[in-house]
């Protein structure tokens, strides 16, 4: 089963279309990540996931529940850690985890023990009896997922989650991403930072203007903005306009010719290694001398800034239109 | 490279650690309406432990209006603060109770924003919990803030013949009726933008309310037509109920109209509240 369809979801906030006819499909037990920059509408969805937005227009249904006809059923599956903590900061780290025991149903006691274990397995523990507005960002961080896995959700909200997070808080709150993960939770994940995106998901939605712009798994969707790069550099720089029109014809592709007197880049767009292979061999009929040779993939950055059309190409076509 | 302080206090947390954590699999049963609204009264309980300053209004307050009154219109209306200290005493003390009920608002106002807030609405919980929970921590405060002004008022020379029955039964009555009338304020604190706009609301409720009422003269003294608003005025029907109880009788006719308004507070502004709270 699917841990989340939407279907045409729809959320308006006055004039602006915040989500506009989003269709999203989450297979159950993976990590699915919403990318996209600020106002592009991934909190807005996860809000109207989470029931905390009533959509406008369109589907969601959570592990089967409609969003809208059963809030009920989805608030029992699913765990939400907002982009600002979802804590009380006036609590301290223990009260908030007991509080949120008590309204899960937990009895007093049990609801210490398992405050006190969340705690401790957190690293919180010396923290425990201070005031949450006294911690550090990481250490609110960690103590917003200890309260989502208080009672282990079968779907957890990770809305930014280390946003504003330094480096090692970071490292951190991936790492318990990974072992919510393996444990068998669900987990849609918003994010504005790539390698985030593709240090833990699997699938990747890229969201911009409340439009899911592209879909797949990480390896789809870089090969959708073309499969790479290749990098030469030649032993003789007189070589450099043969070696340019030979690749260019042989990989029916752009070769720019790089600052590097003897360096060379071509933008790849079918089956990568097949071209380079047979570009290469083309090279060396042509008795030109590569040095060094390299095959990129594109980063999930190049995929990102190229689908929400902030890239050279545009700007070009911007201009040629023009 | 420096290491932070918070590094050598806290370590990462470590993966069998949060294995074994994950698998918790106790599966709580869901807790009961009350259950959750007590659970967030001891939420708002916990912060008047951590901000024990905020009890500042609900015992200062009270204890300046007393003050005043007595000896500002004592005299005049009474012929000495002594004499007019038995007639205001209830009266002043609805008034203070009252006037500080519209603190939930605010409290709801300044917690709506924050991210706290959608944790607990994205709980299987009963969904009025929450604001049920602000009122009942607020409780508190109202019979603290009642326990001062009776002490005041007996140092003062207030002697009520309905002796500590009376009292505790008209502190009990207000306390009611604070509860229902505290809808009003969760509602205006969901409803309004800011704190200030929370406030500035809060008064011009409150002011008619509380002295276009038999709190500080009597209605017989006024003109036949704020006579015709004071009589109707909750405020009136509980302060007339609650001095009867202090004073040892039973105002039947002020006591129902009491519980009536109470009643319809609860029914109109509760919905109200929920409304605006499911839609936030």
């Amino acid at each position: 089963m699917n841990a989340i369809e939407t279907s045409g979801l729809v959320k308006v906030f006055g004039d602006t279309r915040a989500v506009d006819g989003v269709d999203l499909t989450v297979p159950a037990g993976t990590v699915y990540g919403l990318l996209g920059p600020n106002g592009a509408g991934k909190t807005t969805t996860v809000r109207m996931l989470a029931t905390l937005l009533r959509p406008d227009d369109g589907e969601a249904r959570v592990f089967g529940h409609d969003v809208r006809a059963d809030p009920d059923a989805v608030r029992q599956l699913v765990s939400l850690t907002g982009q600002y903590a979802s804590v009380d900061e006036d609590l301290t780290g223990t009260e908030n985890l007991v509080l949120l025991g008590r309204l899960l149903g937990h009895t007093r006691g049990h609801a210490r023990q398992r405050a006190a274990q969340l705690l401790e397995a957190f690293g919180l523990t010396d923290a425990a009896g201070k005031q949450v507005k006294h911690y550090s960002g990481g250490m609110r961080r960690r103590l917003d997922i200890a309260a989502s896995i208080l009672n282990t959700p079968k779907l957890l909200f990770l809305d930014e989650p280390t946003t504003g997070l330094d480096p090692r808080s970071r490292n951190q709150v991936w790492d318990i991403v990974r072992a919510v993960v393996a444990h068998g939770t669900t987990v849609l994940l918003t994010t504005q930072y790539l390698d985030e995106a593709d240090q833990l998901a699997s699938r990747i939605a890229v969201i911009d203007h409340g439009k899911v712009i592209a879909e797949g798994t990480k390896g789809e969707l870089k090969a959708s903005v073309g499969v790479g790069a290749v990098h030469l550099r030649l032993r003789d720089a007189d070589q450099r306009p043969r070696a340019q029109q030979v690749l260019a014809a042989a990989l029916d592709a752009d070769v720019q010719l790089d600052p590097d007197p003897v360096a060379l880049t071509a933008r790849l767009t079918g089956r990568a290694t097949e071209q380079a292979a047979e570009a290469l061999a083309q090279l060396a009929r042509e008795g030109i001398t590569v040095d060094t040779f390299s095959l990129g993939q594109p980063s999930l950055d190049e995929v990102f800034l190229a689908l929400t059309g902030n890239t050279d190409k545009t700007d070009k076509k911007k201009e040629a239109a023009a | 490279m420096t290491v932070t302080k918070e590094a050598e206090l806290l370590p990462a947390p470590k993966a069998e650690d949060l294995a074994a954590v994950l698998l918790e699999t106790v599966q709580p049963t869901r807790p009961s309406a009350l259950s959750a609204s007590l659970t967030f009264g001891w939420r708002a309980v916990l912060k008047i432990k951590h901000v024990p300053e905020q009890l500042f209004d609900v015992t200062a307050f009270p204890i300046m209006m007393i003050l005043m009154f007595t000896y500002l219109f004592g005299g005049a209306l009474a012929g000495s603060p002594g004499e007019y200290i038995q007639y205001l005493l209830p009266g002043i003390t609805v008034t203070s109770v009252v006037m500080i009920t519209m603190y939930t608002g605010v409290a709801v106002n300044t917690d709506i924003e924050k991210g706290v807030f959608d944790r607990f609405r994205t709980l299987p919980i009963w969904r009025p919990a929450p604001m049920v929970g602000y009122i009942l921590g607020d409780l508190l405060r109202y019979v603290l803030a009642s326990f001062t002004i009776m002490v005041v008022g007996l140092i003062l020379g207030f002697r009520p013949d309905g002796g500590v029955v009376g009292v505790v039964l008209g502190v009990g009555l207000l306390v009611v009726f604070s509860f229902a009338f505290s809808w009003i304020w969760t509602m205006f604190g969901l409803l309004l933008r800011s704190e200030k706009s929370v406030m500035g609301t809060s008064m011009l409720v409150l002011f008619p309310l509380t002295f276009l009422s038999n709190v500080y003269v009597d209605p017989a003294t006024m003109p036949g037509w704020l006579q015709a608003f004071v009589n109707v005025n909750p405020i009136s029907k509980l302060v007339a109920a609650v001095r009867s109880l202090m004073a040892g009788g039973f105002d039947g006719d002020a006591m129902l109209w009491t519980l009536g308004y109470s009643a319809l507070f609860t029914i109109v502004f509760g919905a109200w509240t929920m409304r605006l709270y499911n839609r936030k």
